[in-house]
């Protein structure tokens, strides 16, 4: 449905052929998602604008190879995604796949605390402090896992409009998603054990 | 629960986060419901997890972007003059 919408906003044929106009109207439409997608990505706002021009340098160039099949938007996240991933490995090599292996068994030999941290009142849950830390938990999360994550859960695309932009099947993407929010959890039961301690320490 | 890799626990886990979204079926459901309602500690992990869902849902900001972003962008992309048509 949402396809529709999207194939009314932009004319395909006129983005083909050249039309200059047609193309900054789509620029204007995407370019805020792919720079904040690279940003969450990169942690960096000079290396998010870099993977934000490139992607549309790409598109432009490859407009004829988008077939028009998935959304204008899937299609710009796919190239972004790979041109972040190829900064990535520039930067530091050997260290970055997305195909990297992981246990398709989430939680295996992951470590796993039991802290019932739910009754902490909600704005203690929600201080500055924590959001800060919540940032940086994610921004720790392994590339594989963190770039489904974000499309997941922050770009708000379903299951099926993850794969499609990392090409890796269904399953592999809700693998992924488990496994990220299972080590989210743990990193916050963390965080948040030690502030239950410093309190029941200050009471004894 | 157990530290144990082949515990039932354990291999509950790589369910949980398909469980808090509803989209498990309706076997399997039934089946992590039964093992909640009288294991604690699964009980503690759905609820934390269900809250990391929510506190990273409400907490979540948009990086700001520069002005010259879009500036700069449109420039590289030859389109000048289209700069002042936002």
């Amino acid at each position: 449905m949402e396809k529709d919408i999207e194939a009314e906003l932009f004319s395909l044929e006129a983005l083909r052929a050249g039309d200059r106009a047609e193309f900054a109207r789509m620029v204007d439409s995407y370019y805020e998602i792919i720079y904040r997608l690279a940003f969450r990505m990169l942690n960096n706002p000079q290396d998010a604008e870099d993977i934000l021009q490139e992607t549309f340098i790409k598109a432009y160039r490859h407009l004829n190879n988008f077939d028009g099949r998935s959304k204008i938007s899937t299609w710009l996240y796919r190239i972004a995604t790979n041109e972040a991933l190829m900064f990535l490995r520039r930067k530091q090599p050997h260290q970055v796949s997305i195909d990297e292996p992981i246990e398709t068994e989430a939680g295996e030999a992951e470590p796993l605390q039991i802290v019932d941290w739910c009754c902490i009142p909600e704005d203690e849950l929600l201080s500055a402090e924590a959001r800060g830390h919540l940032d940086e938990a994610v921004g720790q999360l392994p590339y594989s896992l963190r770039i489904v994550f974000i499309l997941r859960e922050i770009e708000g695309l379903s299951t099926r409009e993850t794969a499609d932009v990392l090409q890796l099947s269904e399953t592999a993407v809700k693998t992924r998603l488990s496994r990220a929010r299972l080590r989210l959890r743990e990193d916050l039961s963390g965080y948040y054990a030690e502030r239950m301690e410093g309190k029941s320490d200050g009471r004894e | 629960m157990e530290e144990n890799k082949n515990h039932p626990c354990r291999n509950l886990l790589a369910s949980l986060s398909d469980y808090v979204d509803g989209e498990l079926g309706e076997e399997l459901c039934a089946e992590i419901e039964r093992h909640l309602a009288g294991c604690e500690n699964c009980q503690i992990v759905v609820d934390t997890l269900r809250k990391t869902i929510y506190l990273y849902r409400t907490t979540s900001s948009q990086p700001e972007i520069h002005p010259d972003v879009r500036k700069r962008l449109f420039l590289r992309l030859d389109l000048d003059e289209f700069i002042g048509k936002a």
